[in-house]
């Protein structure tokens, strides 16, 4: 078993670091540079990897929610809880690059575009989600307000897309921004591959740091407990 | 099932009638929705023409603002003599716990912006032209999605030792699809717009409404369970 | 039937907190009218135990048996036989004692609520205060109305967690009074207590709790003195 998991950890280690070489490459120097916003336009491969991840991240967080509901396991437990802290730094990293596309391409830092506060608004809920499991208690009770919670954000997330969606088209016209320039409107191939192999790469990347930080979390589990052990035996 | 909905109204009356004697959560909700009016009346100068685009914000603003501080009282009053556990003892579904609360907070709130809306149209010098029967169910479906995620999450907040400050922090990211519908919906009925826009913004609503009402009664039988 | 049968049975009773077994594998038996004192040191899973009895918690695993009949998860047919008073009261500071009564009255279905209520702060000797806030009662008195509490219902098993603790003379008598009546009436007793003087005045029978499990029991007759029976437990615990 351990042994097995350790091939795992190897085999996305060695995908990972090739492929984001050959990501910076086909990023950087083989996808054609866009005709109206030049370089900045390169921030897109990452910025559409990373927000995938984040959402994905969070659907993972509210599937391992439901199985701890239903049997309330450390493993499930843990492996929600690290799946919304990676989802946090790659939510982070979405919501950076987003306003850096936002200012070059459209000349603003934020706008309300439904995709960007729909991710904007994710993040609260990841930074919330990660504060119930902060609280203090047995790791059952929070395991179980932890879940209840996470499965409620997931439920919310759709909707907030929706409402804001809404929201834009009633309010303004559709000058810009919704979706058209980003990804319809016929993207180049190269720029396809380009975009799906980072894509790629950012989801081994997700995986690797899943599997590392579920383990560390575990031998803190561990060092914990050996730690109240030894105290237990001292204390008599 | 019957008894479900019997046993909600005990605790809601028991919280109620508590209410209605010492009249301190109310009294203290009324204050806090006035003062965030004049903190507002000084941030938008109430002469300008600014008004029409801040009412219908406003409205929504102080309902969340004062609704939140009700909610965290609601189960903190609970914890008192532990009697939560005494409730969870007691021979009664542990739904009827949760819809005792949302149907208490629900009057509470409700009660609050009798008050504190027409106190707000009159501090704004707000002449109102919309059709009052929709501006009613407006505020009222919205104030229902707010108590029901709210008192949800207000029994899930109770659990921690900050939970007054726990709350808002869960709370305003998981309203923000109702309080975009509920505050773009006020404003088409306030300045008279068509109704069917309206409307559309009423169905997000409804659905936001039964959406969480179901996945809470079903969820909080976990949040009961504590250890 | 036997004169006594079996109100309550516990089997294989484990309950995991945790990675901790607070409790393992707990075999109880409480027969009709028995008051059965489990004793034990701090830490013991006393009150864990208590929990998963009273439904409060799920067992990890095991069965518990009313009545000869299996329970089911989370039913309210056990709560309702069942008068839990624990370390708390349980009770509004803000309502009176009687609004309190009321209150759990009508949860727990109580018929004739009225008289009944009016009867029990009788009884306790809180009738006086029946209409005052109960926030400025002292521990004693919050602790009789917290009996009526419990006893409003007419449970058949009464599960009492350290109901000595902080109580005068007078209100343990009372307290003692009452549980020898409703023994006497068939009721069926499950009492946890540091207090090993109220267990010898009251219990039938002793079960000692360490470190999740039962490890010895033993029935108070009355050639058994206190001295021997703390003798005895101290022999229990070491041992072990």
């Amino acid at each position: 078993m351990k042994k097995n998991s350790g091939i795992i950890d190897r085999l996305l280690f060695f995908t990972l670091v090739p492929s984001f070489f050959i990501a910076l490459y086909l990023v950087f120097i083989w996808s054609p540079v866009e005709k109206f916003m030049g370089a900045p336009q390169k921030i897109f491969y990452f910025h559409v990897g990373c927000a995938w991840v984040a959402f994905m991240a969070f659907v993972i967080v509210g599937y391992y929610s439901v199985r701890t509901l239903i049997n309330p396991n450390m493993d499930h437990h843990i492996k929600a809880g690290i799946s919304a802290e990676i989802g946090v730094i790659f939510t982070t990293i979405t919501l950076v690059t987003g306003m850096i596309w936002g200012k070059s391409s459209w000349n603003t830092w934020w706008t309300w575009e439904p995709r960007l506060a729909t991710t904007l608004i994710l993040w609260f809920i990841y930074v919330a989600y990660l504060f119930v499991r902060k609280m203090d208690g047995s790791w059952e009770k929070i395991a179980k307000l932890s879940a209840v919670f996470g499965i409620i954000g997931v439920i919310n997330v759709p909707i907030v897309f929706m409402a804001i969606r809404w929201w834009n088209t009633k309010l303004h016209p559709v000058v810009f921004g919704d979706g058209k320039n980003q990804q319809g409107g016929g993207i180049e191939p190269d720029m396809l591959v380009a975009l799906l192999f980072s894509i790629f790469t950012i989801t081994v990347l997700y995986a690797f740091l899943m599997r590392k930080g579920v383990e560390i979390e575990k031998m803190r589990h561990i060092v914990k407990k050996a730690k109240t052990k030894a105290m237990e035996k001292l204390a008599g | 099932m019957n008894s479900i909905f019997k046993d909600a109204w005990t605790i809601a009356s028991k919280d109620l009638s508590n209410e209605f004697k010492t009249k301190q959560t109310i009294g203290m909700m009324l204050i806090f929705s006035s003062l965030v009016i004049l903190i507002f009346s000084f941030a938008f100068d109430p002469t300008n023409n600014m008004v029409k685009a801040v009412i219908p914000g406003l409205v929504w603003l102080i309902t969340v603002f004062s609704g939140i501080l009700g909610l965290n009282r609601s189960f903190l009053s609970e914890h008192e003599n532990d009697a939560l556990t005494g409730l969870r003892s007691a021979p009664i579904d542990p739904s009827s716990i949760y819809l005792g609360k949302v149907l208490a907070n629900f009057l509470l709130v409700t009660s609050v912006q009798i008050i504190s809306i027409p106190v707000l149209f009159i501090l704004f010098d707000y002449r109102f032209i919309g059709k009052i029967g929709w501006f009613i169910l407006v505020v009222l479906i919205g104030t229902l999605g707010f108590i029901i995620v709210g008192t949800f999450l207000a029994a899930l907040a109770a659990n921690a030792k900050n939970s007054e400050m726990l709350l808002p922090v869960l709370l305003l990211p998981l309203l923000s699809p109702l309080m975009i519908a509920a505050v773009q919906a006020t404003r088409i009925i306030l300045e008279n717009g068509t109704i069917t826009n309206a409307v559309s913004w009423l169905r997000l609503m409804s659905a936001y409404d039964l959406l969480f009402l179901a996945a809470c009664f079903f969820l909080f039988e976990f949040i009961m369970e504590g250890s | 039937m036997k004169e006594l049968g079996t109100m309550l049975e516990l089997r294989n009773m484990t309950k995991l907190l945790g990675d901790k077994l607070v409790l393992r594998n707990i075999t109880l038996t409480l027969e009709k009218g028995e008051i059965l004192a489990v004793i034990g040191p701090n830490g013991a899973g006393k009150s864990t135990f208590f929990k998963c009895t009273v439904g409060l918690l799920q067992p990890t695993s095991g069965e518990i048996l009313l009545n000869g009949k299996l329970v089911k998860k989370n039913s309210g047919e056990v709560k309702q036989r069942i008068g839990f008073l624990g370390h708390e009261s349980f009770l509004y500071n803000t309502l009176s004692p009687l609004e309190n009564l009321k209150f759990y009255g009508k949860l727990y279905k109580v018929k004739d609520l009225d008289r009944k209520a009016n009867d029990l702060l009788k009884e306790v000797g809180l009738y006086l205060f029946r209409d005052m806030p109960i926030r400025s009662f002292s521990r004693g008195m919050m602790q009789r109305l917290a009996i009526a509490r419990v006893l409003l219902p007419d449970p058949e098993i009464l599960m009492l967690d350290e109901p000595h603790t902080g109580l005068d003379q007078e209100a343990v008598a009372l307290l003692n009074k009452i549980i020898k009546k409703k023994q006497a009436s068939g009721t069926s007793i499950l009492i946890i207590s540091h207090d090993f003087e109220q267990v010898h005045a009251l219990a039938d029978r002793v079960a000692v709790l360490k470190k999740g499990k039962i490890i010895s029991t033993m029935a108070l007759g009355s050639d058994i003195d206190l001295p021997a029976m703390k003798q005895w437990y101290e022999k229990e615990v070491s041992s072990s």
